[in-house]
């Protein structure tokens, strides 16, 4: 019997991924939308090194809802102005990255992990474990979100945990819908029933041969959702329902400033470029992303 | 047809059912429901009354199957803030609410269909620029910035439109647009990209070829093979148009069931929370029915599946 020596998978891989990303440099949108996001988990990471003040500390008295470019008493410019409580805005809206991108890498992990193994299983096994999982995402469906998350967090007490929690657990199932998909046109392809043929046990075919083929799909959903994501913090710090004060997040200082919104317009107009910003750059890289690997995955 | 039918109804109830148990669930989250209802300051006694009174002692099914009868009937219990019954306090405002989300949702599809047409018959000309960069803004514009912009543009600075309450059109305008933006920029791109498929189809081509002339080739042969995927987002739009009003409604003090959620959220007033998710989410699951039984008008074939 010859032996077939099969060539090294490395090399093609690498020129794979290579080719993968020449072709995402071409969309200028994309890369766009890369750097953009780049520069805010830069700015995310490296908060207390940008800030030009501290993003808590008050100061009551002459520094209240100062405008955008004020100079202080010891000569300090505040680029944005100061918010209701003396706080440079600048350095609130560069802290109030931290919570946003934490809120959405950790949110986003969990509902893809959840989603991807839920996806998994409804794809492969199929039968009645699939009738259970996709009527628990309809259930899952039916819930206006942001009320669901609000009347949870509620009961829960607000808290960074509970919001990344509440959010992840309930936004899986845009991906188990998406790898499902994915898992059911895979199962029927020949390099799967070979492997299924020579004995591979369901386990490996699903981890070694299903699971990262179905992966891409997944990619582009985590990158669009990552956007809602962070949309959502806001919303529910806006609501107060977030990350407590004094911590500066982003939804929170436009709920402060919607109160003096006739007097002071900068408190409200900079958190929400901010947000814009960033959701702005995930669903450009995100499209990119989605046109490039696969055109025409409907997400 | 019928078993169509049938079995889609059946899927509804069962959906339903389980709404009612994660509604049900959300008081027992913390394991003690009592502590949850009753002020931070009520003494141990009284909490101990207040359980036995509640029956949150029974078992955990006993105590659901309670629930499930009394939403059966209408009836979540008292709301705490206002003495009143839950469900009659929703069922007060469910009529602003729809009335918000059912503005936002016609201003969403008059703009978005025809942008997204025009866009994808006109594909890589300005217009399709223009319409593409707006409906990415749209898509990126978080809701309650977007309102609270609004009303300093034309509240505060031009003093056109009031920036709070309900009841005249002009109410209506402000609360509408920032609601309806993020589902018209979906809707708009949904439409561009089904239209773009459908007119690569050979259908497509051989109508063109018979010598049809463009518009009854778009507006017949194509739109009516790209609504399909249109009626069915409109459907899970809506879900996102009743948790958006949360927002909407906050901003804009709208006298709905979003707001008036909030606010019993605050007052720690959970019967009327339960009364609000429960009823949102049956209208939703109740809406995407009907859009299920229209979409088997539309394709036949979904019949047979």
């Amino acid at each position: 019997m010859a032996t077939v020596v099969l060539p090294e998978a490395a090399p093609a891989e690498r020129a794979q991924w290579l080719g993968f990303l020449r072709r995402l440099a071409t969309r200028r949108t994309a890369l766009f939308g890369l750097i953009v996001v780049l520069l805010v988990i830069v700015t995310a990471v490296a908060a207390p090194l940008l800030s030009p003040f501290d993003p808590i500390e008050q100061d009551l008295g002459d520094l209240r809802l100062k405008p955008p470019g004020f100079r202080d008493a010891a000569g300090h410019v505040h680029p944005l102005g100061t918010d209701h409580l003396g706080r440079d805005l600048l350095a609130r809206v560069i802290h109030g990255a931290r919570p946003a991108l934490l809120v959405g890498f950790a949110a986003v992990a969990i509902s893809g992990l959840i989603g991807m193994a839920a996806g998994l299983v409804s794809g492969y096994v199929g039968g009645r474990a699939d009738d259970v999982l996709m009527r628990l995402a309809d259930i899952q469906l039916a819930f206006p979100f942001i009320l669901l998350a609000i009347a949870v967090i509620g009961v829960l007490g607000p808290s960074l945990t509970t919001i990344i929690v509440v959010i992840g657990v309930s936004s899986w199932v845009v991906y188990a819908r998406i790898v499902r998909g994915a898992v059911l046109t895979l199962r029927e392809r020949e390099f799967v029933q070979a492997a299924q043929a020579l004995g591979s046990g369901d386990i490996r075919v699903v981890i070694r041969h299903i699971l990262p083929n179905a992966l891409t799909p997944w990619l582009v959903v985590a990158t669009l959702d990552m956007a809602r994501v962070i949309v959502i913090e806001s919303a529910l710090s806006f609501l107060g329902l977030g990350v407590q004060p004094p911590a500066p997040t982003w939804g929170g200082m436009l709920a402060d400033g919607r109160v003096y919104i006739s007097t002071a317009w900068w408190l409200a107009t900079f958190p929400g470029l901010a947000i814009l910003v960033t959701v702005l750059g995930i669903n450009l890289f995100g499209d990119g992303l989605r046109d490039t690997l696969d055109p025409r995955l409907k997400v | 047809m019928s078993t169509f039918l049938v079995r889609r109804l059946l899927q509804s109830l069962i959906v339903l059912f389980g709404v009612s148990f994660v509604v049900f669930a959300i008081l027992h989250l913390t394991g003690d429901p009592a502590l949850v209802l009753l002020p931070p300051d009520a003494s141990i006694e009284d909490v101990r009354r207040f359980r036995e009174a509640m029956g949150f002692n029974d078992p955990f099914l006993v105590q659901y199957g309670r629930f499930l009868n009394g939403a059966l009937h209408g009836d979540f219990g008292q709301s705490v803030r206002h003495g009143e019954p839950a469900f009659g306090l929703v069922v007060e405002r469910m009529p602003a609410t729809f009335e918000l989300a059912g503005a936002a949702l016609l201003l969403a599809l008059c703009l978005s269909i025809p942008a997204g047409i025009v866009s994808a018959v006109r594909r890589n000309t300005p217009v399709d620029y223009v319409a593409t960069v707006v409906a990415l803004f749209g898509q990126s514009l978080p809701t309650f910035w977007l309102g609270i912009m609004l009303i300093l543009l034309f509240s505060v600075q031009l003093q056109l439109l009031p920036s709070s309450g309900r009841g005249t059109p002009e109410h209506l305008i402000l609360p509408a647009v920032t609601l309806g933006l993020f589902t018209t920029a979906r809707i708009t791109r949904l439409t561009r990209s089904g239209m773009l498929e459908v007119l690569n189809q050979d259908y497509i081509r051989t109508a063109r070829a018979k010598g049809v002339s463009d518009s009854p080739v778009v507006w017949k042969h194509a739109l009516k093979n790209a609504a399909i995927p249109i009626v069915t987002i409109v459907g899970i739009e809506l879900g996102t148009l009743l948790g958006g009003s949360v927002i909407t409604e906050t901003i804009f003090a709208w006298p709905g069931v979003g707001r008036l959620s909030v606010q019993a959220i605050a007052n720690r007033d959970y019967p009327v929370v339960q009364a609000a998710v429960f009823l949102l989410a049956s209208t939703f699951v109740l809406v995407n029915l009907m859009v299920d039984l229209v979409y088997t008008y539309l394709d036949p074939r979904i019949r047979l599946r």
